[in-house]
């Protein structure tokens, strides 16, 4: 690492402590926290205004646990300080039971604005039109997705894809159902393509892509850009992709979800062998790669370990959230000074019951 | 480490995703395989077509002389592997490596692929029933006095392969005779015959764009079976049991195969011990036609100490050693899993494993680094114990007692039942049964296979379908 880096690197953790500080001090205040932190401030008997002081001091709070985001009830999330703003909920999982929920106002707004400064101008054209194909309803990709293309001077079209019935077809083993299915979101979104000119930037994910370009060229379409994410991406799909399918559209794989927003892609370069690297929009979110049996503990930059979350908006406040995926930890590099992650897949040791990537 | 590509319509490509498989011995990384994606094996399929046409340019004559060719090079020749090269004996080494089979089993399935591929017009012989097979190079012609024609019903045969056993792959072979493309999935752990068939097929003249090889996980594996016309699946009951309503696959899954014996017959068993211990241990118990089960009407519990006894002479033995006659467990975990489950059926009163007495030692065990799991003969005393029709990947069979009138019925699904018997009767009821695939009658080892048989299910009529045919028009002259 540089010294350049380096100094961007502390310059950066600095900048992290301080926003901790800020965040604690805005959730776990009276006027402005939320019901579920002060409660658990009141139980814990001790004052985290007090006594988080950086980055480091946030593994007093223990692991957020999944189930405490699903079910009831919702408004235990809201802020106090934000609760005269228009409060959207956003879902994830569900195929089975209660999904879990988070509440937010404008940071799907935010993170998809700090997103949208890292795509090219010439791939995704101020102006042009979007078309997203993919998990709508529920999904805060609906909303970020469409304020995307608008916070870009472009109008978003919208196909939608309910994964949870995908889920439930691949469950039941009606395959053929599922394939059928997918092509009837398919065939809309070619509808779309071919009657709209100025649509040239498309969001969709893995498995819609690759049927979208087993009908079409979608460059000779006019796409130009195309930011794909939604479910897991392999390296070997990153190099099909841009081998086989785009035709030299600029593609932007990213990994997001619900409870942490959207990690940006380090651009690609040959050492890298197609391995996609992301990186978190810290210090809004943080991601860490921990030893999964000592989850307190990071692995060395290039090992393998569990993704850990801790997500840090005046909206939401997700300390040390273990989630269901595992890759390799990324140094941080020139355009992002901080901690990365590297091929990110579903984590192993939870077994094989997971129903991922068939959207 | 050497590593095995994808072949997309017979061109090499280097996938980033990568498995490795183990060698069996050592443990160690013993070569590493490309893995498709499932948008790439998607995407090759939109070309298949036009590759089905390119051997429809072939002549059955020219295929079969092709094939004939081929078992030459699979059996004696360097041939391509990856960015190398593979001698026939490094084939037996690394199929022996990651599969666990003695370096004299690899051979002698070495030899039944080579000897399938070598005559491969006797093979279309059984599956066509002497079809003239320039019918299929016309589409039409005459047949026993008929006018006939065939057509293909596919453009591609899927295959999604299993790991156990190097002879499996000759039931595939005959597809690229009946001018069929080929799209294979291998096993993760043995990679190494399809490839090699393959490449010996390509050195004998065959449009390399008639293979695909795709290594790949069950994502890759389905979305072969979906896409092409006709399947052929390989595997354990949960594995297969998704395409066991699709008619355009072929399932083959556990073989349940067996040896009867009728009353007339039965006090005659010393007679046969020797086909019924080879039915059972022969291969390592790993094929499907391997008998896992042995059906009596009297003297079960002798014919079970005998076979016993016979069988726990098979010890383990080092992979190039020549009368090594047990495989050991690629993966050891594997091995003691099926040991706990063999142990929770046999906790179930009625059951007795009798090869521990008879001197074979512990069932589960480690020799030289490697977990075997040694032949077990299991006694059961009624035909409904929860152990008397299973089957498992090494030499395992249940002796049972059921009267001959309750058979065939009472054998429940059976591949090969070899039918130690002169009852006619028994004969019919066993010739009108449905469940039954193969049927042996005499003492006829259940593992001795005549390939001009159809197997499982007939390849050919997997493949083609007559049609209705009239023409006004002359025939055409040769």
């Amino acid at each position: 690492m540089s010294a350049q880096l380096r100094e961007r690197v502390r310059a950066h953790k600095e900048a992290l402590d301080a926003h901790v500080r800020e965040i604690v001090a805005w959730h776990f205040n009276p006027e402005t926290g939320c019901p579920f932190w002060l409660d658990f401030a009141a139980r814990a008997g001790w004052d985290p205004r007090k006594e988080i002081a950086c980055y480091e001091d946030l593994d007093r709070f223990g692991y957020f646990e999944d189930e405490w985001l699903r079910g009831g009830p919702v408004r235990q999330w809201v802020p106090k300080g934000l609760a005269h703003l228009p409060t959207y909920i956003f879902e994830t999982g569900g195929s089975t039971g209660v999904p879990k929920a988070r509440i937010q106002m404008n940071d799907f707004r935010t993170d998809y604005e700090q997103f949208s400064h890292t795509l090219p101008g010439t791939a995704f054209p101020r102006g042009a039109d979007w078309l997203m194909v993919g998990p709508s309803g529920p999904r805060r990709l609906r909303l970020a997705v469409e304020h995307l293309a608008q916070f870009r001077g472009g109008i978003c079209f919208m196909v939608d894809l309910d994964p949870r019935w995908v889920v439930k077809l691949i469950k039941w083993g009606e395959f053929e159902m599922a394939e059928r299915y997918k092509q009837h979101v398919v065939d809309q979104a070619l509808t779309l393509l071919k009657a709209h000119d100025n649509i040239q930037c498309m969001f969709t994910t893995p498995k819609l892509l690759e049927a979208l370009c087993e009908k079409v060229n979608l460059r000779k379409l006019g796409i130009r850009g195309i930011f794909c994410g939604g479910t897991e991406m392999t390296p070997q799909f990153h190099r099909f992709a841009v081998e086989e399918l785009l035709d030299g559209i600029y593609f932007a794989p990213t990994y997001g979800n619900t409870l942490m927003g959207l990690a940006t892609h380090k651009a690609p370069v040959p050492e890298d062998n197609w391995a996609i690297i992301y990186y978190p929009p810290a210090p809004r979110a943080v991601l860490e790669v921990v030893d999964p049996n000592e989850p307190a503990t990071l692995v060395p930059y290039g090992a393998t370990g569990r993704v850990r979350l801790t997500t840090l908006t005046k909206e939401t406040f997700i300390p040390r959230f273990l989630e269901r995926d595992e890759c390799e930890r990324e140094a941080p590099c020139e355009q992002y000074p901080w901690d990365g992650v590297r091929n990110v897949r579903p984590f192993a040791s939870l077994g094989s019951n997971v129903v991922v990537g068939v959207y | 480490m050497r590593h095995l590509p994808i072949l997309r319509q017979g061109r090499p490509y280097y996938s980033v995703d990568r498995a490795r498989a183990i060698h069996h011995r050592t443990k160690e990384p013993f070569v590493e395989i490309s893995q498709a994606n499932v948008g790439l094996i998607r995407r090759d399929f939109l070309q298949l077509e036009a590759v089905a046409g390119r051997l429809s340019d072939f002549t059955s004559e020219e295929l079969i002389r092709l094939c004939a060719s081929a078992a030459g090079h699979f059996a004696n020749s360097t041939l391509p592997l990856g960015e190398g090269t593979q001698t026939p004996q490094e084939y037996v080494e690394a199929t022996s490596a990651t599969t666990g089979l003695p370096y004299n089993m690899v051979r002698r399935n070495q030899a039944k692929i080579e000897g399938v591929l070598a005559n491969m017009a006797g093979v279309l012989r059984g599956l066509t029933r002497n079809l003239d097979l320039s019918i299929l190079d016309r589409g039409h012609g005459e047949a026993a006095g008929t006018v006939v024609s065939y057509f293909r019903r596919t453009d591609s045969l899927g295959v999604v392969l299993p790991s156990n056993s190097p002879g499996v792959h000759s039931l595939w072979a005959p597809a690229f005779a009946l001018k069929t493309p080929l799209v294979l999935k291998p096993g993760g752990q043995e990679p190494w015959t399809p490839y090699r068939m393959i490449q010996a097929l390509i050195r004998a003249g065959a449009p390399p764009e008639a293979f695909s090889y795709y290594p790949a996980d069950h994502a890759g594996a389905g979305e072969i079976l979906r896409r092409c016309g006709r399947g052929m699946v390989f595997g354990d009951v949960s594995t297969t049991r998704v395409w066991a309503r699709d008619p355009r696959v072929e399932v083959h899954g556990p073989g349940w195969s067996k040896v009867v014996i009728g009353d007339d017959m039965a006090d005659r068993w010393p007679e046969y011990i020797d086909v019924i211990a080879a039915s059972i241990a022969e291969n390592s118990g790993r094929s499907c036609v391997n008998a896992s089960g042995v059906w009596t009407p009297r003297h079960g519990r002798a014919i079970a100490e005998t076979l016993a006894a016979k069988l726990a002479a098979i010890q383990p033995r080092a992979a190039d050693d020549p009368e090594a006659a047990i495989a050991p467990f690629a993966d050891p975990g594997v091995a003691r899993r099926m040991n706990q489950m063999i142990d929770g059926i046999l906790a179930e009163p009625g059951a007795i494993d009798l090869s521990e007495a008879a001197g074979r030692g512990p069932r589960l065990a480690e020799h030289d680094g490697c977990a075997y799991l040694l032949p077990t003969i299991v006694w059961c005393d009624s035909p409904s114990h929860p152990a008397a029709n299973k089957e498992f990947l090494f030499p395992y069979a249940s002796v049972v007692e059921a009267p001959v009138a309750a058979m065939p019925g009472i054998l429940g699904p059976t591949l090969v039942c070899t039918a130690i018997t002169e009852d006619r009767g028994f004969q019919q009821r066993l010739l009108a049964a449905q469940h039954i695939g193969r049927l042996n009658f005499g003492p006829i080892k259940t593992i001795q296979i005549v390939w001009d048989q159809p197997h499982e299910g007939n390849l050919f009529e997997h493949l083609y379908a007559r049609r209705a045919f009239q023409t006004m028009l002359e025939p055409a002259t040769a």
